[in-house]
C-alpha cells in the first residue's frame, strides 16, 4: 500500500511543480499579484509531497519490503539496520529522489528567506526552480520509478554493494548533492534577473550567500568523496580524474569563479555578463554531471546502470534548461558593459584573470572527460584520457592563479598600489623560496613537486596571514574583520594547506608490495613493520581474514594495524579493507594481499606524508565559504519601493540602490 | 550485455585478487619506475582502473610482462609501444600526441590565449574610463 | 554576436552527447578496437591440445582463411557461445581453429569432452603469451584471418546469430579480395 502512496505523492508533486513554474512566471510577466502570490504556497505543497515520497521509500527500506523492486535490488535480510537508511540513495532511482528532495529543501529555504526581494523577482526565481523540479520528477516517474513493485514479494534481496556499506555513504552523496543542487539558486536568480531586466542585477547581493553555501557544500562533498575513496578502495589514491569525479569537479571550478565574480558584480557593478554566464554554467555542469553518470556514455567506476532511454531524456532536459537559458542570455544579456572603471593594476583585473583561469580549467576537464567520445565521433579510435593528462594540464592552468592569489586581498579596487603590495608580501616570498631550497637540500631526493609544494603553500599561506596581520594593524577597531573577509582569509588559507598536502604527498609517498613472513620486520620510511600473521574473524554479514602488523619506531611499538579481506554472505566480490593509521603529518596504510607459502602473505604498505592536509584544506575552504555566507551585510538589501508588484516588472521601480 | 561485463569482471575479481604482487626489484629506483609506469597504463578488463591497481588476472600477467621487459633493458617508450601494438592506444592513460589528439592537447592553451586577448581588451576599455580611487574603508 | 557563442558551443556539446547515446546503442563500451585489423597476424607456434608433441605455427595455416576462436574452460560465456559455434559458424565451411587460452590442457580437454569439439584443430596457450600477442583481453574472442595471414576481423565477446549475419558474413564475402597489408 505505502509504495503506491509514494508513487501518488510523486505525481502530486509533479503537478504542483508544473503549477510552480508556469503561473508565477506568467504572473510576474503580466503583473498579476495573485499569480505571483501563488509561488510560495505551491513551493510548500510540492515540498510536502516530495518529503512524503522520500519518507515512504525510506520506510520501505527500513521495513525491508522486498515487494518494491528497488529495495530488493539494493538491500537484503543480512544488511545491518544502520545501512538501510543510506541504501535509499545507493542506486539510480533512489539517488534521483534524493536529488529532488534536496532541490525542494533549497527551494523552501529560498522561499522563506527572501521576504526583502521584490515579489516579481521572487516569483521568477521560484518558477525556475519549479521547472527544474518538474523535469526531474517527470524523469523519475517516467523512467526511474523507485516504487515499482514485484509481486509476489521476493523472499530476499540482492545486497547493497559492499563498497557502499560504509559510513562514507551516509555523508558523501547528500553533501555532494546539496552542493550541486545549491547552484540552482544562483542559476534561478540569473534567469530571473535576465527575464526581469537590468535593474534586477542590483539584487546580486541577495544571491551571494546562497552561492557561497552551495560552493561550501560542494567542497565538503568532494572532499568527503576523496577521503572515502582513499580509505575504502585500498589503493592509497585520493583522486583518479574518473569521469564522475570530474563531473563534480567542473561545477566546483566554475563555482569558484562564480563566487569571486559575484563579489565584483555586487560591489562594483562590473562583470555582470560573466556572473550571469557563470551562474548558468555552474548549474549546467551539475546537470551535465547527472547526465554523464546515468547515461552510460562514459565508462566509469561510479556510473549507475546505463540506459539509452534515460540518457536521451536527461539530454533533452539538459538541452531545454541550458539551451533555453543561453537563448534567454543571448536575447536579454546586458547590452552595455556596466560597472565602475578600473585600471590595469587592480583587484578587478586579478579577479578577471581568476575567472578566465578557472573557466579554462573547467573547459579542460570537460574536454578530457569527453575526449574518448570525441575520439569515437572523429573515428580516431578509442583514446583513454587519464591522470597524466589532467594532472599536467591542471597544474599548468592553476600555476598563474597560485602565484596571484596572495595579491588579491592586498590589491585595491579600481587602482592598486602594486609596490606597496610587493613590499607587504616580500617576507612571504622570501620564506617560501628559502624553505623550498632548504627542503630540497635536507630531504634526500625530493622531486620538483615537493619543492614546488613547499614554496607554493608557504607563498599562499603566509601571504594570507600577512594580509590578516596588515588588516589588524591598519583597520579601525570593531571593523577589522567582517565575516565575508574572515571567510575569504580562511578559504585562502585552506588553499595553502591543500597545496601542501597534494604536492608533498605526491612527492614523498612510499608504496611497497612485500612478501611478509611472520615476525619479519621490514623497514619503510624510517619505520619498522612487523607481520604477525592472519586470523579468521566474523562480522555481521561477512567472514574476514584479518592480519596483524606492528609498527615499530626503533624498538617501541607505535601501533598495531589490522587489515582485512572480507567475503560477504551475499556472495558479492571480496573486499579489501585496508588498515590505516591516520596522522597529522603522515598516514600509514596497510592492505592485505594473498597467502603465500609458509604462513607468509603478500602485503602492500604505504607511508603517505601530509595526505590528511588535502582534506583539511578542503574543510578550511568549506568553513570559509560558510562563514562568508553568514555576513549580515548580505541581508541589507536595497529598499523596496512597494510591498507588492502592482506594476509590470519591465518598468523601472523606484527603489534606490 | 552489461550483465556480461559485470559477470566477467566479478569472475576475475573474485577468484584472483592479485593486485598486491611483490616482484623481485633490483632496487628502489626500479620499483618506483615500475609503479609510475603501471599507473600510466589502463587495465583492459577492469577498465576503470590502471594496471597497477587492477586485480584482474590479465593485469597480473601484463604487469609481469612489463617487469620482464624492464629487466631486459627496454625503455618505458618501448614497453608502451609493445602494449599499444597489441591493445591499441586505449591502454595509455597519457594520450599520445598525434593527429587525433591535437585538439585534446592544444585546445585548452588556445582557449587561454583567446581568453587572455578578451581580458586584455576589457582592461583596455575599462582603464580608459575615469577611475575613482576607492576609500580603503569601502574596500570590503 | 559574441552572446551567441555560449549557445553555439552548447549545441555542439549536445550533438556530441546525442552521438554518444546513439553509439552506445550499437557498441559495447568495453570493446576496444583491435590494432591488428588489416595487419599480419602475430607470429605464433603453439602445441596442439590433443597431440602436444606437435606444434602449429602461423605459417602452417597460410593458404586458406580460418577463424581463430579463443576460449577457456573457466569461461562461462564460452559455454553460451559453444552451441552457436557448432550450429551456425562451423556450417559456414570455414576452417575453425580453437585456442585454449590460460588453461591447463587437461581442463581444456575435459571441457571439450563435455561440450563437444567443433574445432578443426585446438591449440593450447597455458601461460597466455600468444593471447597477449593477439591482444586478447577476455574470452571468448574470435579472429578472422585470411589466406595471406592478415587479420581481417575481430569479434570481442561471443558470436550470436545476429552478429554472424551482420558482421561475419560480410567479412567472409570480402575474403576473395586481397587487401594491402600495412
Amino acid at each position: 500500500m505505502s509504495p503506491e502512496l509514494g508513487q501518488f505523492s510523486l505525481i502530486l508533486a509533479l503537478l504542483l511543480a508544473f503549477v510552480q513554474f508556469t503561473l508565477p512566471i506568467y504572473g510576474a510577466w503580466r503583473g498579476n499579484a495573485t499569480l505571483i502570490g501563488l509561488a510560495r504556497p505551491v513551493v510548500a505543497g510540492q515540498a510536502v509531497f516530495v518529503v512524503l515520497a522520500f519518507a515512504l521509500l525510506t520506510y520501505a527500506f527500513v521495513t525491508q519490503d522486498f515487494s518494491v523492486v528497488y529495495v530488493a535490488q539494493n538491500s537484503n535480510l543480512s544488511l545491518p539496520w544502520y545501512y538501510r537508511f543510506p541504501a535509499v540513495w545507493g542506486a539510480h532511482e533512489g539517488s534521483l529522489l534524493l536529488w529532488i528532495l534536496i532541490l525542494n529543501v533549497w527551494t523552501v529555504a529560498v522561499a522563506t528567506f527572501s521576504r526583502r526581494l521584490p515579489d516579481a523577482l521572487m516569483a521568477r526565481v521560484l518558477g525556475v526552480l519549479g521547472f527544474i523540479s518538474f523535469g526531474f520528477l517527470l524523469f523519475t516517474i517516467a523512467t526511474s520509478n523507485p516504487f515499482l513493485r514485484h509481486l509476489p514479494a521476493l523472499a530476499d534481496g540482492n545486497d547493497l554493494n559492499p563498497i557502499l556499506q560504509d559510513p562514507g555513504l551516509i555523508m558523501h552523496p547528500p553533501m555532494l548533492y546539496t552542493g550541486y543542487v545549491g547552484f540552482s539558486v544562483a542559476f534561478a536568480f540569473a534567469i530571473a534577473a535576465l527575464l526581469g531586466g537590468e535593474l534586477d542585477i542590483a539584487w546580486e547581493r541577495w544571491a551571494r550567500p546562497w552561492t557561497n553555501e552551495a560552493w561550501a557544500f560542494l567542497t565538503l562533498g568532494i572532499s568527503l568523496g576523496s577521503w572515502w575513496a582513499y580509505y575504502v578502495l585500498g589503493w592509497g589514491g585520493w583522486w583518479f580524474w574518473d569521469p564522475v569525479e570530474n563531473a563534480s569537479f567542473m561545477p566546483w571550478l566554475v563555482g569558484t569563479a562564480l563566487i569571486h565574480s559575484q563579489a565584483v558584480t555586487e560591489k562594483r557593478g562590473s562583470f555582470r555578463a560573466w556572473t550571469l554566464l557563470l551562474s548558468i554554467f555552474a548549474f549546467s555542469l551539475s546537470l551535465l554531471g547527472t547526465f554523464l553518470v546515468r547515461s552510460g556514455v562514459l565508462t566509469s567506476v561510479h556510473a549507475f546502470a546505463s540506459d539509452p532511454k534515460r540518457g536521451t531524456f536527461i539530454l533533452m532536459f539538459l538541452g531545454v534548461v541550458v539551451g533555453g537559458s543561453l537563448i534567454i542570455y543571448a536575447l536579454r544579456a546586458p547590452k552595455v558593459a556596466g560597472g565602475k572603471a578600473f585600471k590595469f593594476i587592480s583587484r578587478e583585473t586579478l579577479l578577471l584573470i581568476n575567472n578566465l583561469l578557472f573557466a579554462c580549467a573547467a573547459a579542460m576537464v570537460l574536454l578530457g572527460t569527453l575526449y574518448p567520445l570525441i575520439g569515437d565521433a572523429l573515428g580516431v579510435g578509442r583514446i583513454s584520457v587519464g591522470p597524466p593528462y589532467f594532472g599536467f594540464m591542471f597544474v599548468l592552468l592553476m600555476l598563474p592563479a597560485i602565484c596571484l592569489i596572495p595579491l588579491g586581498p592586498f590589491f585595491r579596487w579600481a587602482m592598486a598600489d602594486w609596490r606597496a603590495t610587493f613590499r607587504a608580501l616580500r617576507p612571504a616570498l622570501i620564506v617560501a623560496i628559502v624553505a623550498a631550497i632548504a627542503a630540497k637540500l635536507m630531504t634526500h631526493d625530493l622531486p620538483l613537486r615537493g619543492v614546488a609544494g613547499v614554496a607554493a603553500s608557504l607563498w599562499v599561506g603566509l601571504g594570507i596571514i600577512l594580509y590578516a596581520l596588515n588588516r589588524w594593524r591598519t583597520a579601525p577597531r570593531g571593523r577589522r574583520f567582517t565575516p565575508e573577509m574572515l571567510g575569504m582569509i580562511l578559504a585562502h588559507f585552506g588553499v595553502s594547506i591543500f597545496l601542501a598536502g597534494v604536492l608533498i604527498t605526491e612527492a614523498t609517498s612510499i608504496e611497497r608490495d612485500l612478501r611478509a613472513a611472520p615476525n619479519e620486520v621490514v623497514e619503510i620510511g624510517g619505520l619498522g613493520f612487523r607481520f604477525q600473521g592472519v586470523q579468521r574473524t566474523q562480522g555481521p554479514n561477512y567472514i574476514a581474514d584479518e592480519g596483524t602488523i606492528d609498527v615499530l619506531e626503533g624498538d617501541t611499538v607505535l601501533t598495531t594495524m589490522h587489515p582485512q579481506k572480507r567475503a560477504y554472505s551475499s556472495g558479492s566480490a571480496p573486499q579489501t579493507i585496508s588498515a590505516i593509521r591516520p596522522g597529522l603529518f603522515s598516514d600509514l596504510y596497510v592492505a592485505l594481499g594473498e597467502p603465500l607459502d609458509n604462513g607468509a602473505w603478500s602485503v602492500r604498505i604505504y607511508v603517505k606524508p601530509f595526505v590528511r592536509w588535502i582534506w583539511l584544506g578542503g574543510l578550511c575552504m568549506m568553513f570559509g565559504g560558510f562563514i562568508a555566507a553568514s555576513d549580515r551585510r548580505f541581508r541589507v538589501l536595497p529598499a523596496r519601493a512597494d510591498e507588492r508588484a502592482v506594476v509590470p516588472a519591465t518598468s523601472v521601480p523606484q527603489a534606490a540602490t | 550485455m552489461n550483465r556480461l561485463v559485470i559477470l566477467i569482471v566479478l569472475i576475475f575479481a573474485a577468484s584472483f585478487a592479485h593486485a598486491i604482487d611483490p616482484l623481485p626489484f633490483k632496487d628502489r629506483a626500479e620499483e618506483v619506475r615500475f609503479q609510475n609506469l603501471t599507473r600510466e597504463l589502463r587495465c583492459l578488463v577492469c577498465q576503470n582502473q590502471n594496471l597497477a591497481d587492477s586485480e584482474a588476472q590479465l593485469a597480473v600477467e601484463l604487469r609481469r610482462q612489463v617487469f620482464d621487459m624492464m629487466h631486459s633493458g627496454k625503455s618505458d617508450e618501448e614497453i608502451k609501444q609493445y602494449l599499444v601494438a597489441r591493445y591499441n592506444d586505449f591502454v595509455l592513460y597519457d594520450p599520445p600526441v598525434k593527429a587525433g589528439t591535437l585538439l585534446l592537447w592544444f585546445l585548452p592553451g588556445v582557449l587561454v590565449l583567446i581568453g587572455a586577448g578578451v581580458v586584455f581588451n576589457i582592461l583596455r576599455k575599462k582603464s580608459r574610463q575615469p577611475v575613482v580611487a576607492t576609500d580603503p574603508e569601502e574596500d570590503w | 554576436m559574441t552572446r551567441l557563442i555560449p549557445l553555439l558551443i552548447f549545441i555542439a556539446l549536445v550533438a556530441l552527447l546525442a552521438f554518444g547515446i546513439n553509439w552506445n546503442k550499437h557498441h559495447e563500451m568495453f570493446e576496444v578496437p583491435s590494432p591488428l585489423i588489416d595487419k599480419p597476424a602475430p607470429e605464433f607456434t603453439l602445441p596442439l591440445l590433443y597431440e602436444p608433441e606437435k606444434t602449429l605455427a602461423r605459417k602452417d595455416l597460410l593458404g586458406q582463411p580460418y577463424i581463430l576462436n579463443v576460449f577457456g574452460s573457466w569461461c562461462p560465456t564460452c559455454q553460451d557461445e559453444h552451441p552457436i559455434l557448432t550450429r551456425a559458424v562451423k556450417p559456414l565451411g570455414i576452417k575453425l581453429i580453437g585456442l585454449d587460452w590460460r588453461d591447463d590442457p587437461a581442463d581444456g580437454k575435459r571441457w571439450l569432452a563435455q561440450f563437444g569439439n567443433p574445432y578443426d584443430a585446438v591449440l593450447t596457450d597455458p601461460d597466455g603469451h600468444a593471447g597477449i600477442d593477439f591482444g586478447v583481453y577476455m574470452a571468448p574472442e574470435s579472429f578472422l584471418i585470411d589466406a595471406q595471414g592478415v587479420v581481417r576481423y575481430k569479434r570481442i565477446g561471443m558470436f550470436t546469430p545476429e552478429l554472424i549475419a551482420s558482421e561475419l558474413m560480410p567479412q567472409l564475402k570480402t575474403l576473395g579480395q586481397p587487401v594491402t597489408t600495412k
